[in-house]
């Protein structure tokens, strides 16, 4: 029997699906809106280095190299002193009640036993149930005292200073040598927009027509599975290159993220990236039995995709078995591409690692999906 | 009448987990004939259309429609068979050309923009063409849901309960339609409650529990069971009355109220004589013999269909 695929009827279900898709303002809106609102805001407020935390100082000396080292800590950017505490009772109150997230204590004679060359403890408490917001402060107390005390410890007193270390330690950040979050944050949020969205939207396509009843009449006629799940994806595609294409302008434009590589392999990328994330949604939708089930095998995708693929946390930092968790995850390769075209200027060469996954992710979840298609309403 | 068998099929069966919906569903439909599909709800009447049209696959049994096979030829079946659904199925957010022109690519019209241009000047729907089909009201929800289903002009019709909720003059228009394709040699299988429209087709199928009861044209039908019927008029307050002492006589198989009479059916005529005798002679009641009609058989059937199959 003829039942070859039939570009006329695949072309039908297209427009089909675009003069839907105009009709619902609201989904149309959301589609504009959502990536433009989201990037404005994680864009912003997403900081991994935070700085000016709230500290509380309880000084029991007040000698000029405490007074330094006070100085000192404020002028690195990363302690705000807002708090001078009377009693170390005090500081506790303050750290249990989270008033502060650093405490420093200066304790007495601190200037003299310094002098004398006695090795005074400085004693900083942190509140660290959050490490990641505590990490850089604590970080960067390392040399701060040695430096901030160079200058205050001179003549008799100079052989205090610490000798130098015997080896010269040089430190390269590169591709983002300020450390500017937002230089990863961006990229790494076409690819979670992309995925909400893509998913979202294509996994509702066929559930919709099978709670509306409609999805009996498209069974009754002569369409195949592969032009309605093909034909349904279409109208994504392009809507996810607006997507991408706005986050991309904004990226350069409002976040200045530099743009090292070509642009035109930047697209292909996310086309790649796209279209499995589609593959994804419309599988979903034929497991699915209503909208709400496709809803919730989206977000059981999508939190996994956020947490596992070093968007949010460092990929390296995680067990070898999520690693192997998240490398299934498409969206853990296409941060590596999409940071990897724009910061480094990578090419296709050092790409295609990362971008066959994502391609035999898609065709596995296409097989999947036009395995459990449904031909009859069985 | 004779001719083509257009639908042929024996011993279909179909399970929903442990509910036997369908059982041993044998039916056969000749080119052009129009098949009055009958049944109380939940009788299996969608699943056996569904069947037919291979949008369900049977668990057993075999046959053809349009002489492919129901089983492995369902792509062929699909091409030739208008399926109109029970309850309205096309996109309520498509325009009605948007919809008639979407079905057409579907079946792969060559001449798609005449066909629907054709189909809309038919039902006069040229000046409401743009709008979108979920303003329709019922009755042109309907005329446009059948317009879809001739677009690729099918040999066989399947409609599923196509009149429910429509009013008696879109009826009447939708069975002449009906009717005038017939005469043109299509062939139509059609589900319905109205005992008047089971009258206007040219044979019958009542289904029950998923079973087959009896086939035949509607005077066939009438015949099969021989059952005898009263009509008793009087004043409405004691009909009620003797409604209910009538339905527990013996020999009585059932009473339908009709306005200011009541139907009272047996089996047996001597029996039923003998069930009514006490109220035969009560002031303000007066009998007559009455033809059986087609819904006092089939509210027969229905009495007891649960008793035999359940």
């Amino acid at each position: 029997m003829s039942e070859r695929f039939s570009w006329s009827r695949w072309v039908g279900i297209i427009i089909k699906e675009f003069i839907q898709l105009s009709r619902d303002r609201l989904t149309f809106g959301m589609i504009i809106g959502i990536p433009v609102i989201q990037l404005l805001l994680f864009g912003y407020a997403i900081n991994a280095d935070p700085k000016q935390l709230p500290t509380a100082v309880l000084a029991a000396d007040s000698s000029e190299y405490s007074r330094t080292l006070v100085a000192a800590l404020q002028t690195s950017g990363y302690f705000r002193i807002d708090r001078y505490a009377a009693s170390e009772a005090e500081v506790d109150t303050l750290l249990s009640r989270g008033d502060v997230q650093f405490a420093i204590t200066i304790p007495e004679n601190f200037g003299r036993k310094l002098v004398r060359g006695e090795r005074p403890v400085l004693l900083i408490e942190a509140d660290a149930t959050d490490p990641s917001a505590t990490g850089n402060a604590i970080a960067a107390l390392g040399q701060l005292a040695s430096v901030a005390l160079a200058r205050d410890l001179r003549g008799p007193l100079g052989d205090l200073v610490p000798s130098a270390s015997p080896v010269d330690v040089r430190v390269h950040r590169r591709y983002n040598p300020e450390g500017v979050t937002a230089y990863n944050i961006v990229p790494g949020l076409i690819g979670v927009i992309l995925t909400l969205t893509m998913v979202l939207m294509t996994g509702l396509a066929m559930t919709r027509e099978r709670e509306r009843g409609t999805f009996e009449n498209l069974l009754s006629t002569p369409a195949l599975p592969v032009e309605v799940m093909t034909g349904k994806i279409v109208p994504y595609i392009l809507i996810g290159l607006i997507q991408v294409t706005l986050i991309f302008i904004a990226a350069l434009l409002l976040f200045e993220v530099p743009m090292q590589g070509s642009a035109l392999l930047l697209y292909g990328v996310m086309l790649l990236f796209i279209a499995a994330n589609l593959t994804l949604g419309i599988t979903f939708s034929s497991l699915a039995r209503n909208q709400l089930q496709a809803m919730q095998m989206t977000f059981f995708f999508f939190l996994p995709s956020i947490l596992l693929s070093g968007f949010m946390f460092p990929f390296r930092g995680m067990p070898e078995w999520a690693q192997w968790v998240g490398s299934a995850l498409p969206l853990t390769h296409f941060l590596v591409l999409v940071r990897g075209i724009m910061l480094k200027g990578n090419g296709l060469a050092e790409l295609w690692p990362q971008m066959w996954p994502i391609a035999v992710f898609m065709l596995a979840v296409i097989a999947i999906g036009l395995r459990f298609y449904k031909r009859t309403l069985d | 009448m004779s001719g083509e068998l257009v639908i042929d099929v024996q011993n279909l069966n179909k399970s929903f987990g442990d509910k036997h919906v369908v059982k041993d569903f044998s039916l056969q439909v000749r080119r052009g004939e129009i098949y009055g599909f009958l049944g109380p709800n939940g009788s299996g009447k969608t699943t056996s259309i569904r069947m037919l049209c291979g949008l369900l696959k049977p668990d057993s049994g075999l046959g053809t429609c349009l002489g492919h096979d129901l089983i492995r030829e369902t792509a062929a079946i699909k091409r030739e068979v208008g399926y109109m659904t029970q309850r309205f199925s096309l996109w309520e957010d498509l325009s009605i050309r948007q919809n008639l022109d979407f079905i057409a690519r579907m079946y792969g019209m060559k001449d798609r923009a005449e066909a629907v241009s054709a189909a809309i000047r038919q039902l006069g729907l040229e000046a409401r063409q743009d709008q979108v089909a979920g303003a329709l009201s019922g009755g042109w929800k309907q005329r446009l849901a059948l317009a879809a289903c001739l677009l690729h002009r099918p040999q066989l019709l399947l409609l599923d309960e196509p009149t429910a909720g429509v009013d008696p003059v879109a009826r009447r228009d939708f069975w002449q339609e009906i009717h005038a394709l017939a005469a043109h040699g299509v062939s139509v299988l059609v589900s319905t409650h109205y005992m008047d429209e089971a009258e206007r087709c040219h044979r019958l199928a009542y289904i029950a529990y998923g079973k087959l009861l009896a086939t035949g044209t509607p005077d066939e039908v009438l015949h099969l069971f021989p059952l005898v019927t009263w009509e008793v008029s009087g004043p409405s307050e004691k009909l009620t009355a003797l409604s209910a002492q009538l339905q527990a006589r013996p020999g009585v198989v059932h009473v339908t109220a009709f306005g200011h009479t009541l139907h009272v059916t047996g089996e047996d005529a001597a029996a039923l004589e003998q069930a009514i005798a006490p109220y035969r002679n009560e002031p303000g009641l007066k009998w007559k013999h009455a033809e059986s009609i087609l819904e006092d058989v089939f509210i027969h059937l229905m009495a007891k269909a649960p008793d035999n199959f359940s």
